[in-house]
């Protein structure tokens, strides 16, 4: 295939990318990381790298699918999943309302805001002994950690947000006959989607640091059990496998969000030129 | 006559409080129906002040205004909504079904030659196009009075000239009450009935504009009120600042 098959097109107002540009470019993301692995395997196959402590890639590889064969992978990636969905769905719904009652009245901002620019000073993993003593070592701790730490990226950027709204564009929905409820509707939440939907990326990788922290307290399932229990045996593929699966989960939100941003944001002009 | 569309009586407009010196000075003004006025004045002599009183947007503290219950501004930045397209920019906070609105809305895109950009987003329009759909979005109101705050002053001298035609037959289709505030003498002369200039929140010049239409530069007359409005203005015809050169 020529480059010419990847034709301009004639800009359609809402594809925001031509598609074969899209596969391209992933491709050639991947090269580097593929030249890397290749690399490690290379260097472990010439004996450069002690096998006991870094397992090489083929031997990761051969981990991973007997853990997937054995059903084993598959059971601990759904509680960790679960978790961090609780705990995600826990702090959308708490980030979303905060944020709306602080952004949309200035009597919100004054109960709500102060209080949490307070506690987000404090490092939200400082209260895992806290948390242990309130609710255990059980689910319940994951899931608050997980929620905690979600919770305060998708406050700051939706308040931020809302409070960023051009009042120009209000002023202007204001003339042109909207009320105080369609003028949230069609001005000010669509104008603070760009920010919040960045929010909610930062808000899925503290998701998974806090799900990696979590698991590590006395945890009888999860990936992060996993890990742990694989150190017991000095099984340095497992956690390997472990890792790499935390690193594509991060990957596989990261894309999510990205996916959403596309469509939900399609009307903004895309800036980064293709090259 | 018929009662005016918009009525002010000794209206004046302060920022820092009763003591400070008033933007607006008691101004009265009436505007009829389908009166075209164009407004000049100085950079910070208040037009943007006395628009926006118009629009309702500022209250009325001191003095009284009669103003109509439909009146649209057309801003000097088109202020449209990036993210919805054209149409629904245009339809914005009208009421009625959703197939009439935008059968509405397709309309006034029609009469401003948009239709074709009807689904586009908004930032991929150029500025005429931006400003298009704004005078689209004011007109599918059918108000009695159309605000218009220097809505040609970002655009090419070409586009500009297009635009002026374009708001010219509008006002022939529709007749609503135009204000138009401009720095643009020769704009204020092609377009308006009257011409007031407004300093040191008064109207120090109130002129009509007798002119035939469709208005030409070269009609006779023209050069004379150009030069009339420029005096009252504090501006020779070089653009020298009259008084600094007296001085
Ligand atoms: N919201 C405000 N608060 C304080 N002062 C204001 C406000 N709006 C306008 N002013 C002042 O009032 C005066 C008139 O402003 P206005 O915007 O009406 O001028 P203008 O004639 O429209 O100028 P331009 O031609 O540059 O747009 C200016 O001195 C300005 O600084
Ligand atoms: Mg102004």
């Amino acid at each position: 295939m020529s480059g010419q098959a990847i034709a301009v097109p004639v800009a359609p107002p809402r594809v925001s990318r031509p598609r074969s540009t899209w596969k391209l470019s992933g491709a050639r993301r991947l090269l580097v990381p593929i030249l890397l692995v290749a690399l490690w395997q290379g260097a472990a196959d010439a004996g450069f790298v002690s096998t006991r402590l870094l397992a090489p890639p083929n031997a990761i590889a051969v981990a991973a699918w007997e853990l997937i064969v054995s059903g084993e992978l598959p059971y601990h990636l759904l509680v960790s999943l679960q978790r961090v969905a609780i705990g995600l769905a826990i702090a959308l719904s708490a980030g979303v309302s905060l944020g709306l009652i602080a952004g949309l009245s200035k009597l919100g901002e004054d109960a709500v805001d102060a209080t949490l620019q307070m506690l987000r000073a404090l490092p939200f993993l400082a209260l895992v002994p806290l948390f242990i003593l309130w609710l255990g070592i059980g689910e319940a701790t994951k899931i608050a950690l997980v929620a905690l730490g979600a919770t305060f990226p998708i406050y700051l950027t939706l308040f931020g947000g809302i409070r960023g709204v051009d009042p120009k564009l209000i002023e202007a929905g204001r003339i042109f006959g909207l009320d105080r409820w369609g003028l949230i509707r069609h001005v000010v939440l669509p104008g603070a989607l760009p920010q919040a939907l960045v929010g909610l990326r930062y808000a899925l990788g503290t998701a998974w640091l806090s799900l990696v922290v979590g698991e590590q307290i006395n945890a009888t399932a999860g990936i992060g059990f996993l890990v742990m229990d694989a150190r017991e045996f000095l099984r340095i593929d497992i956690i390997l496998v472990g890792l790499l699966v935390y690193a594509l989960l991060g990957l596989g939100a990261d894309q999510l969000v990205r996916m959403l941003e596309r469509r939900a944001l399609a009307w903004r002009p895309s800036l980064i030129q293709e090259g | 006559m018929a009662e005016p569309v918009v009525s002010l009586r000794a209206l004046s407009r302060r920022f820092h409080g009763p003591e400070s010196p008033p933007v607006l000075d008691r101004i009265e003004l009436d505007i009829a129906a389908g009166e075209f006025v164009a407004l000049l004045g100085r950079s910070g002599s208040g037009k943007t002040t006395l628009l926006r009183t118009l629009a309702g947007l500022d209250l009325v503290t001191e003095g009284k205004a009669i103003l109509p219950s439909r009146s649209a501004v057309v801003f000097q930045e088109p202020r449209l909504l990036p993210w919805k397209p054209v149409w629904q920019n245009v339809a914005l906070g009208l009421r009625g079904s959703a197939a009439r609105t935008r059968e509405r809305a397709l309309n006034a895109l029609g009469e401003v030659e948009l239709t074709h950009r009807a689904e586009a987003w908004p930032l991929t329009l150029s500025g005429g196009e931006a400003q298009r759909a704004g005078l689209a979005r004011a007109l599918v109101r059918e108000p009695e009075l159309l605000l218009l705050d220097e809505p040609f002053a970002s655009l090419d001298a070409l586009t500009r000239l297009r635009m002026q035609s374009l708001v010219s037959e509008l006002w022939a289709a529709h007749r609503p009450a135009v204000l138009l505030v401009t720095h643009d003498v020769e704009e204020a002369l092609l377009l308006a009935s009257r011409v007031l200039v407004l300093a040191n929140g008064r109207f120090i010049d109130d002129v009509a504009v007798p002119l035939p239409r469709p208005r030409r530069r070269s009609a006779p007359g023209f050069d004379a009120l150009r030069l009339r409005l420029l005096a009252a203005l504090g501006v020779d015809e070089d653009g020298h600042d009259a008084a600094a050169k007296a001085a």
